[in-house]
């Protein structure tokens, strides 16, 4: 069997799955006419065969499955209603291609399987000149009776097949493939649960026989596979249980026993692993064909550069990751390299380089395609972003750049000006994501404009056993998924750090503000007072970043996952539990699902952000939400509106200009204030750095130091006297505490004493 | 008629019995861990030779006051697929009992409970409730969730 046609196998039985998902998904449209969810499956499917038959040359099958998918986005995006005809046409279609499929299968061919009619159909119910009768023409003909079984079989299926998967077994599975009647089939019928003997007794032999047989030995081999790899996780538990009582042991053949089977367990361990790794090679293998005919199509030039071919992941993980990295690279050469005209205009060679690169890090593998094209616009990205409404220009202007690229993987976001064969109908970085986040992977990109853009999917070794973080939080331990965890952060809580806005509490880990968790909050478990330092476990989830706060940081170690039951599922926020060396239950954390719970938090950071940015407007309202900063022995408030930002610069990096002090900042040489000489405080606290409040306007920044930020709070200055001081405009108490209100304007000219020469504008200092 | 066997357990002195087809053990006290956000009669979960199985707590499913001295005891049943323990004040011994015998739910329980008794077979001066294993696991019912959850 040479290389090609175990791809075309592949594909075959491949698309044989997806054609039974899209079988049960018609039906179920049927009874629930215009599920936006249901018809994305749907599409997505057709979009995978549509793909891959692209590439594998099967131009009939192609054109089908292009003119469905054509019907299905539209249906999908509400531009057309679904009609008992629309269904009909889109069974027939799914019919002839599976009709397809099969004379594939048998003569590796599409021999002369017509496609005109249905091509026809679809194309008719697109521009909805008619749908009447269903033709006379022979693929329908052949097609006509199985219509007629899934339609009258909907509520009592002509025979169940053998559950493949638990999940399925509680849905209606119908029976609609040609192989319907033959023998094999009906082994599957009688062995209920057990999959694997089908497999076992089938013999690659004659042809449709083969076609079960691989089907489904596929899978049996994964399960068998799931239930060794499940078992040598026991054993490890096990066999930590044992080694750890062993050691307080004097019996000397009890230590030694002990010793061998911690040796055998472990290289057990790790040859069960090794039977379920592939070389990513298996993948990669299929990519050279698919960017030579997609560069081809386009008239781009694209070479393709692969490094790290035998770094090995668990097979479930590799299949699972097969789509959205074929979804990558064909969105590289479609989006990604220019053509040779553009390019060489560019100055850059004509042929486009494109990369795939895989290694191990942490306890991960990575997989980044990369490409040397034009880069992703960030300032594109925004336009369409607002134009599909997924943000308001408010919002965007907010956004760093990392968080303007994360927004291609909002779903409904697709950048391509024009709907081409290749890609750029919407379906795309949202499925990426959302598949590889199910394996407990991530995905992000980075680009630079004109130079290329690298996309990286981080995934774990295997789905049985993960890195995890465990933490303890209200005396109970947890496990965090490692490749959720981006770093820890202890804060002492007595120092400056966790602030609260509009009653959120953030942390600013250099100079962004960070939306904390307090994971006892999160959990319903809460009633602690912590006096010590705080840590902060800096997750990233949805795209989002928090800080989850926890008691204690424990250790970094394998788990073994085990499934929750489903009776717990409503909780919502664990993706299953472990058994820690100790014996005891932990439960894993969803970070994806605590993400969404912090929206709340992530929504008053982004306002506050909102409120710290906005030019100065003056304050009209008694209560005005003041910074209080301390200087010397001193505390001084500043209103909080004209405050741009808040900073915190090395000492070493103030460097003088004449008499003045200055700091780089953002490219710019800042004009700095130390408010202590400024108010005559000289006793400055030591420190290695200063922290600085930015007030800036029309492009001019000046800092103003201070000693220590010390919160950010609601002031209600009703008590203030006025006794002036210079640079004062009174004091008042807030939070116990005398508080003198800084004099802005006077304290931003003498730091810069032309900042508001330009336009001379009130600065909201009267409060 | 059929004579099947119960395994009888006591709770807050009700006397209640499982088809001992559906119990796969009993044990003593074991080591749980909570489960925040679960439904409250979610007692935690148990490390049973390497399984994780949740423990349900048949006190705060019927709405009886809490345990307030001792150690509950696990009586592990099956429902279904999967394995689910019972957390019960003590246990009894396994009676037997024919068909014939069961009458219905008395009128006079109420409350969760009422939904989760099969029936009774009055003995000796006490009433046996038999428990509907399946309907007393269900904590998802307990708080109305199914649809959230469909």
């Amino acid at each position: 069997m040479d290389g090609m046609d175990e791809i075309v196998q592949e594909f075959v039985i491949e698309s044989h799955e997806n054609l039974d998902q899209l079988d049960r998904d018609l039906v179920a449209l049927e009874q629930s006419p215009g599920s936006r969810e249901l018809l994305s499956s749907i599409f997505r499917t057709i979009h995978t065969i549509k793909g891959t038959s692209g590439f594998l040359a099967f131009g009939r099958l192609e054109s089908v499955a292009h003119v469905g998918e054509n019907l299905l986005s539209r249906l999908r995006d509400g531009v057309q209603e679904m009609t008992p005809g629309t269904t009909d046409v889109l069974l027939a279609m799914v019919d002839v291609i599976r009709e397809l499929l099969e004379t594939i299968e048998r003569t590796g061919a599409e021999g002369e399987v017509p496609v005109d009619t249905v091509v026809a159909r679809v194309t008719a119910v697109i521009e909805g000149t008619s749908e009447s009768a269903p033709t006379a023409e022979p693929a329908a003909e052949a097609t006509a009776p199985t219509l007629v079984d899934v339609a009258a079989t909907e509520k009592k299926p002509a025979r169940k097949r053998a559950p493949r998967a638990k999940v399925a077994t509680a849905e209606v599975e119908v029976e609609v493939t040609a192989v319907v009647a033959e023998p094999v089939a009906e082994v599957a019928v009688e062995v209920p649960t057990a999959v694997a003997a089908v497999a076992a007794e089938a013999e690659p032999g004659e042809a449709p026989a083969r076609r079960s047989a691989t089907e489904s030995s596929i899978r049996v081999d994964v399960d068998l596979l799931d239930s060794l790899m499940r078992l040598v996780g026991e054993l490890v538990l096990t066999r930590n249980q044992v080694v750890r009582s062993a050691a307080t042991q004097t019996d000397v053949a009890l230590v030694r026993a002990t010793q061998r089977l911690n040796l055998i367990t472990t290289e057990l361990q790790e040859s069960v692993m090794k039977t379920r790794m592939q070389p990513i090679d298996n993948l990669w293998s299929k990519l050279p064909r698919v960017v030579r005919d997609l560069s081809n199509q386009l008239g781009k030039q694209v070479v393709l550069e692969m490094h790290g071919k035998e770094t090995e992941l668990d097979r479930t993980l590799l299949e699972a990751v097969k789509d959205p990295l074929t979804h990558l690279v064909r969105n590289a050469v479609d989006h990604g390299v220019e053509t040779p005209e553009i390019r060489t205009a560019g100055g850059k060679p004509a042929t486009g380089v494109l990369g795939l690169k895989a290694y191990h890090e942490g306890g991960h593998v990575v997989v980044e395609v990369t490409d040397d094209g034009a880069g992703i616009d960030p300032e594109i990205i925004g336009r369409i972003a607002v134009k599909r409404g997924l943000v308001t220009t408010d919002q965007l202007d907010r956004m760093r750049r990392e968080e303007i690229l994360d927004l291609l993987f909002r779903p409904g976001f697709s950048t391509a000006a024009a709907v081409t064969n290749v890609s750029g109908r919407g379906v795309g970085m949202d499925v990426v994501r959302t598949n590889i986040e199910k394996i407990g992977g991530m995905v992000d990109v980075e680009s630079a404009v004109g130079k290329g853009t690298t996309w990286r999917l981080t995934i774990p070794l295997t789905l049985a056993i993960v890195q995890a973080l465990t933490v303890e939080c209200a005396g109970e331990r947890y496990a965090i998924p490692q490749v959720a965890v981006h770093e820890l952060v202890s804060v002492d809580t007595t120092g400056p750090g966790v602030e609260y806005v509009a009653g959120a509490p953030v942390y600013r880990l250099r100079g962004r503000l960070l939306p904390l968790v307090r994971m006892d909050d999160a959990l319903g478990v809460g009633g602690r007072e912590n006096t010590g330092p705080i840590f902060l476990a800096v997750v990233q989830a949805d795209g989002r970043r928090f800080g989850m706060v926890v008691d204690r940081v424990l250790n970094t170690e394998e788990i073994v996952v085990k499934p929750l039951s489903s009776r717990l599922k409503g909780a919502g926020v664990y993706a299953g539990a472990t058994i820690l060396g100790d014996g005891r239950v932990a439960l894993i954390l969803d970070v994806q699902a605590l993400a969404r719970r912090t929206q709340l938090a992530a929504e008053a950071v982004a306002a506050v952000e909102a409120e710290t940015e906005a030019k100065v407007e003056g304050t009209a309202t008694d209560t005005v939400r003041l910074l209080v900063a301390s200087v010397g022995d001193r505390r001084v408030a500043v209103p909080l509106d004209s405050v741009t930002r808040l900073e915190d610069f090395p000492l070493s990096a103030v460097e003088h200009v004449g008499h003045r002090e200055v700091v780089q900042y953002r490219g710019e040489i800042m004009p700095l204030v130390r408010l202590g000489r400024l108010l005559g405080s000289y006793d400055e606290a030591p420190g290695e750095s200063l922290p600085v409040v930015v007030y800036s306007e029309r492009g001019r920044s000046v800092a103003l130091a201070v000693d220590r930020i010390v919160d950010i709070i609601d002031g209600n200055v009703d008590a203030r006297s006025d006794l002036d001081d210079s640079g004062l405009i009174g004091s008042a108490v807030i939070q116990k505490k005398v508080t003198e209100m800084l004099d802005v304007r006077q304290a931003i000219l003498a730091a810069d004493p032309r900042f508001f020469e330009s336009a001379d504008v009130h600065v909201g200092a009267e409060v | 008629m059929a004579v099947r066997q119960y395994a009888t357990f006591e709770v807050d002195g009700q006397y209640f019995g499982v088809d001992v087809a559906r119990v796969q053990e009993v044990f003593r006290h074991h080591d749980r861990t909570p489960v925040p956000l679960a439904p409250p009669t979610v007692a935690g979960l148990i490390n049973l030779r390497g399984e994780v199985i949740p423990a349900i707590d048949v006190r705060t499913r019927m709405g009886l006051p809490r345990r307030e001295s001792g150690d509950p005891m696990n009586v592990v049943v099956r429902d279904g697929d999967e394995v689910v323990s019972l957390l019960v004040d003590s246990i009894g011994d396994v009676s037997e009992a024919d068909d014939a015998a069961v009458e219905p739910p008395p009128t006079t329980i109420t409350g969760p409970a009422r939904d989760m008794i099969l029936g009774a077979i009055p003995q000796e001066g006490r009433l046996l409730l038999l428990l509907d294993v399946s309907r007393t696991v269900d904590v998802n019912q307990e708080l109305g969730r199914e649809d959230a959850l469909a």
